[in-house]
């Protein structure tokens, strides 16, 4: 072994604070970690790319006459929700990989660290954009085989992808914060099933509202937010234009973000 | 230098740490001097852990303060991480990825550019004998080549100041002897390392000094040679081979040792020795007397005699069992 003569303490230049600099710095190197880590398991992969063709097809056909008297007619109700569903079914899974590390000790290690204390977080969630994005476009070429061709065009569907990960980013906080609460990660992914579940059905995401009950239509247009996210999409996709539910829904969405970065961040520094 | 010396790598003062009713580490103090070997020895559950997580910024002690190299714990946490390697007891290095990766990944988050995260990387790897496998994910090493490529992670930004907590548990002895004399290695290239242990023999090792803590405090706090004084001498086994013999070969030890004799089992034999010399006059008058041997064994003292004479309790029952 070579022998590399170590610096004294204090003759170091030290300093007490982290800057932006580094904290973007942190969270690229980290976020290049987590991709790293999901190509090396391309199991992952049928979670977002497997996952919505078979939803997109199920569906489809399923329901698509049913609903809508034929399949063409379906098309543009079911893309969208199809489109809400893996969106949020990844976001459901996001904390798993944080808890991991916080499990196996690398947190330990980064908290000992002179990095940035939100770096592993943000990292590991923004990696995670890459799955909305692959979700997403694989929702659009199953769409597109199917025969959907969206009236507002390519850069509609581009913008729809592009929002739907926002929101699924945004809500992705608030999943890495209830697996960082809970004891074990299976109980984490059951709560996370739990709250999609219900969701996204009780929603206009597969079914159009006007033929529920009128109390569960109430909840459905009133009271579910995942609705007007479906609805946003959909104006999107059909008339190119962004209405009220868009900015509803980006102002909710940034609004949960905005209230669970603290409460995340709070929750993942005391769980190490 | 000389300046550099005086400053303590760390100087820790009344600590506690409580987790609801159990007080985890109840004031604990130590200081270790720039360049030295301290070893933290204790049973499992003695404090051991939470003690260095809150040397190494990861908890906030309940009282008492810490400082590293003359820099607080609590109000100037971000340098002393600046100034701190850890290596905790589970590896906390990815699975999925390779060696190289692993390495490089956290010189890029101690500010490294691409290349000099490389190229320290491949050193590293070369230093600690993992060159061939450094492209191989992680999935595929023994439990001792993970150790050292943990080791090996917490080494990249050269600390002056280095925790290692149970850094051979659960090695082989090969690996661990490897482990030693890394650690010794460390220490000559002007490091200071910590480390935590639960056999003494690895404390009489490596250590300039031993901490000693059982259920949060500390029992004692000296030098490897001071302690074992402190505990006792080493211990004679003898086992006769005719259990008949054993009385008479009993009183022959106690006579030449002029200490008390315990009967382990029918046919074995255990009394202190301080002397080693004295074995050859215990040997030849057992020869003389006609008693046959089948086994001789000269013990250093085991962490449950250290606990034994320090706290007047063993950590185990296992020491009374032994003497009865």
């Amino acid at each position: 072994m070579t022998n590399t003569t170590i610096i004294p303490a204090a003759e170091r230049k030290l300093k007490n604070r982290i800057g932006v600099g580094t904290t973007i710095r942190n969270t690229c190197t980290l976020a290049y970690r987590a991709l790293l880590k999901m190509s090396k398991n391309p199991e992952i992969f049928v979670d977002f790319v497997v996952l919505p063709v078979m939803f997109t097809l199920l569906f489809t056909f399923l329901f698509g006459g049913a609903i809508s008297g034929n399949i063409p007619n379906y098309l543009p109700i079911v893309i969208p929700g199809v489109l809400l569903m893996s969106s949020f079914t990844n976001c459901t899974t996001a904390g798993t990989k944080l808890r991991e590390d916080v499990d196996k000790g690398t947190t330990s290690r980064f908290k000992s660290m002179p990095i940035a204390r939100i770096a592993p977080l943000a990292g590991s969630l923004i990696a995670d954009l890459v799955r909305y994005i692959m979700g997403g476009t694989t929702v659009f070429v199953t769409g597109y085989i199917l025969g959907y061709r969206p009236e507002a065009g390519i850069s509609a569907v581009i913008f729809s992808i592009l929002f739907m990960m926002l929101v699924a980013w945004c809500l992705s906080w608030v999943f890495a914060f209830i697996s960082m609460c809970t004891k074990t990660i299976s109980t984490a992914s059951a709560i996370g099933v739990v709250v999609m579940f219900p969701l996204v059905f009780l929603s206009n995401a597969f079914v159009p509202a006007e033929t529920m009950p009128s109390w569960l239509q109430f909840f459905v247009l009133h009271i579910n937010p995942l609705s007007r996210v479906v609805i946003a999409v959909r104006q999107l996709l059909t008339y190119g234009t962004i209405g009220a539910d868009f900015w509803f829904a980006l102002f909710c969405t940034l609004a949960i973000l905005v209230v669970f970065i603290p409460l995340t961040l709070n929750a993942y520094n005391r769980k190490a | 230098m000389m300046k550099n010396n005086a400053i303590l790598a760390v100087e820790a003062h009344g600590l506690v740490k409580t987790f609801g009713d159990n007080r985890a580490v109840d004031g604990v103090s130590m200081s270790i001097p720039t360049g030295s070997i301290c070893a933290v020895l204790g049973p499992n559950g003695a404090g051991k852990t939470t003690t260095i997580n809150m040397l190494a910024t990861l908890s906030k002690p309940d009282a008492g303060n810490v400082k590293i190299f003359g820099y607080d714990v609590v109000r100037e946490t971000q340098i002393v991480r600046q100034l701190i390697g850890l290596t905790g007891q589970f590896a906390s290095i990815d699975e999925d990825l390779t060696a190289l990766e692993n390495l490089m990944i956290f010189g890029r988050l101690y500010g490294y550019s691409r290349k000099d995260s490389k190229r320290k990387a491949n050193e590293l790897l070369e230093e600690f004998g993992l060159s061939d496998v450094g492209s191989r994910t992680l999935s595929k090493f023994s439990g001792g080549m993970r150790r050292r490529l943990d080791l090996a992670v917490s080494l990249i930004s050269q600390p002056p100041l280095i925790f290692l907590d149970e850094p051979t548990t659960g090695l082989d002895p090969r690996t661990r002897t490897q482990m030693w004399q890394t650690i010794r290695n460390l220490v000559k290239g002007g490091s200071t390392v910590l480390l935590t242990t639960q056999y003494l023999d690895e404390a009489d090792q490596l250590a300039d000094n031993i901490v000693v803590i059982d259920k949060g405090r500390v029992v004692a706090n000296d030098t490897p040679d001071g302690l074992k004084r402190s505990v006792g001498s080493s211990s004679l086994h003898l086992t006769v081979k005719d259990a008949d013999n054993a009385a008479n070969a009993a009183q022959i030890i106690e006579r030449i040792l002029d200490a008390r004799v315990h009967l382990a089992e029918a046919s074995e034999l255990i009394a202190p020795i301080d002397n080693i010399d004295k074995l050859t006059d215990v040997l030849t008058t057992l020869k003389d007397a006609g008693i046959a041997l089948s086994g001789v064994n000269i013990l250093q003292p085991t962490l449950d005699e250290v606990f034994l004479a320090l706290t007047g309790e063993g950590s185990k029952d296992k020491k009374e069992e032994k003497l009865k």
